[in-house]
């Protein structure tokens, strides 16, 4: 079933100090940029995976473990995340 | 652990003695997807042993389908906790794909339409233990579980049994494919709970 | 300051049905310090023998230090796992933990001025219900799509608030069975979105919320009728 990039903030709040859906990607693939909350995601699987709106490679991937998050961002070049003004 | 909510997954589950550590008993046949479901036309299909010389071994689906098939029933483990017992597929064993097939390599990368990819050792695909299935039931299979043609290795977690398969590149070293890059097992073994990377 | 986000458990409330299939829980949730209209929180429930399911739900409600209680619908998927649990196991007084809120982008915060166009499709309705609860004088235009009259959450509420609060329009579109007098059924289109919402030279905020297939058509409508993309935000669910 598809969901999209809104459903990651759960998990993804374990691993940054921040939201991150409205964080800015860049897809390595082909160079599309947008927020991680237009990512589509894909579950269930084994993990969650957040592919690319424009060429549907995947960005993310997110594997929840008992103990541990796993966090693969090899498809994405750049995250740019918003932080709290001081 | 978090608290127990009071009344919640009795229903759709069971534990077993027998089953694999941590499996629970399922009946019915949970669809575990990381992407589009990629359709392929029976006519553009064709899977593909390319060996660690770059020399290449392949079937289209006439060739594929006229090869010895057997039908066998295994029970299989999903890493997401559940396992079915007893299901019943038709296909060809790898033994009979690799027959032709000279590699000193001793692991294998499955590599599928829409780009999934998880590794496997020669070992385990073979005497055997492994196979291409086309049929699911008795009925062809659908391409929620991978069809056309899906891997199917039993005796490991079942991210291993490659939806949609096309092609097995033999690898003189182990390398992690789709899941096992993310977190999860090289190897995948139920057995021994071998679910992520470290167990 | 960060906040870190951590499970927590909530008390169930209170618990009201808004359609024959889909039932809000009220939580009260120890901790909790708000929301923004928009975002959801993640659902963890576990059985006695330690099984884990966890899933996102939209809360309802617009959050006050006066009104400090997460709402949530719940859409029971028949198939489903978690859903039927919430719609007719839970009851009050039960537990259940709770991480959030979470989101800072499909999110409406009332610093913006600019009209507002809501597009639900079926139970995507839950976060944009928020929105219009949190709702000060910005002009509102909910279009809201659902199977029959009897599968619209909210029905008693938004009539009334279309009533009481100037500014508040909702427009139904019914896909399987309309009422009397509403026409044909029909599924959301171009002339639904261009009479219902507003003309894209008032820049409005558009949120999107409903099934994958659903977001993808009212959204390309909406950048077709010429609404700047980046002004329009969507959320997506699998399952109808």
């Amino acid at each position: 079933m598809e969901l999209d990039g809104n459903a990651l903030g759960g998990d993804l709040s374990t691993v940054f100090a921040t939201d991150v859906t409205d964080a800015v990607f860049v897809c390595a693939g082909c160079k599309h940029s947008g927020v991680v909350a237009t990512l589509r995601v894909w579950e269930p699987a084994p993990g969650l995976v957040g592919r690319c709106p424009n060429c549907t490679d995947v960005i993310v991937r997110l594997v929840r473990t008992p103990t541990r998050v796993f966090l693969t961002l090899t498809g994405a070049s750049r995250l740019e995340i918003p932080v709290e003004q001081p | 652990m978090g608290i127990i909510s009071r009344g919640f997954g009795g229903r759709r589950r069971e534990s077993l003695p027998g089953l694999p550590p941590g499996q629970y008993l399922t009946h019915d046949f949970p669809v575990l997807s990381a992407g589009p479901t990629p359709r392929i036309p029976l006519d553009k299909w064709k899977f593909t042993i390319t060996t660690e010389t770059g020399e290449k071994h392949s079937w289209d689906w006439k060739e594929f389908t006229a090869l010895p098939s057997e039908e066998f029933t295994v029970d299989i483990h999903c890493v997401t906790k559940w396992s079915k017992l007893g299901t019943t597929w038709k296909g060809v064993s790898l033994d009979t794909l690799f027959e032709d097939v000279e590699s000193a390599a001793d692991y294998t990368m499955a590599h599928s339409y829409g780009g999934y990819t998880t590794n496997v050792p020669l070992d385990d695909l073979l005497e055997g233990k492994a196979w291409l299935v086309y049929e699911f039931d008795g009925e062809p299979l659908h391409p929620e579980h991978g069809g056309p043609v899906r891997l199917i290795v039993p005796h490991l977690y079942f991210w291993k049994s490659a939806k949609w398969v096309n092609g097995l590149e033999m690898l003189n070293d182990d390398e992690p494919g789709f899941w096992e890059a993310g977190g999860y097992h090289m190897y995948g073994d139920p057995w021994r709970e071998q679910r992520y990377q470290g167990d | 300051m960060i906040k870190r986000i951590t499970w927590r458990a909530a008390t169930v409330t209170a618990v009201r049905w808004e359609t024959k299939t889909a039932r809000t829980l009220v939580l009260d949730v120890p901790g909790w310090s708000g929301h923004l209209p928009g975002q959801h929180v993640d659902i963890r429930l576990t059985a006695d023998d330690g099984y884990v399911a966890q899933r996102s739900y939209s809360i309802a409600s617009a959050w006050s230090p006066s009104s400090p209680s997460v709402e949530l619908t719940i859409q029971r998927l028949d198939d489903g796992e978690v859903s039927p649990y919430l719609t007719d196991v839970v009851e009050v007084g039960d537990k259940i933990e709770v991480r959030g809120a979470i989101g800072n982008w499909f999110v409406w915060r009332d610093t913006q001025t600019a009209p507002v166009l809501l597009i639900a499709g079926g139970s995507g309705v839950v976060p944009l219900m928020a929105m219009i609860r949190a709702r000060g004088r910005q002009p509102f235009r909910l279009i809201y799509s659902v199977r029959t009259p009897e599968d619209a959450a909210y029905a008693e509420e938004l009539r009334h608030r279309v009533r009481e609060n100037p500014g508040l329009d909702v427009h139904f579109v019914y896909t399987r069975k309309a009422p009397e007098g509403a026409g044909a059924p029909k599924r959301i289109d171009v002339a639904t979105i261009n009479s219902h919402g507003w003309p894209p030279d008032f820049e409005p905020d558009c949120y999107v919320c409903g099934p994958t297939g659903f977001v993808e058509t009212a959204a390309d409508i909406l950048v077709a009728l010429g609404h700047a993309p980046t002004r329009v935000r969507t959320e997506r669910f699998g399952g109808a």
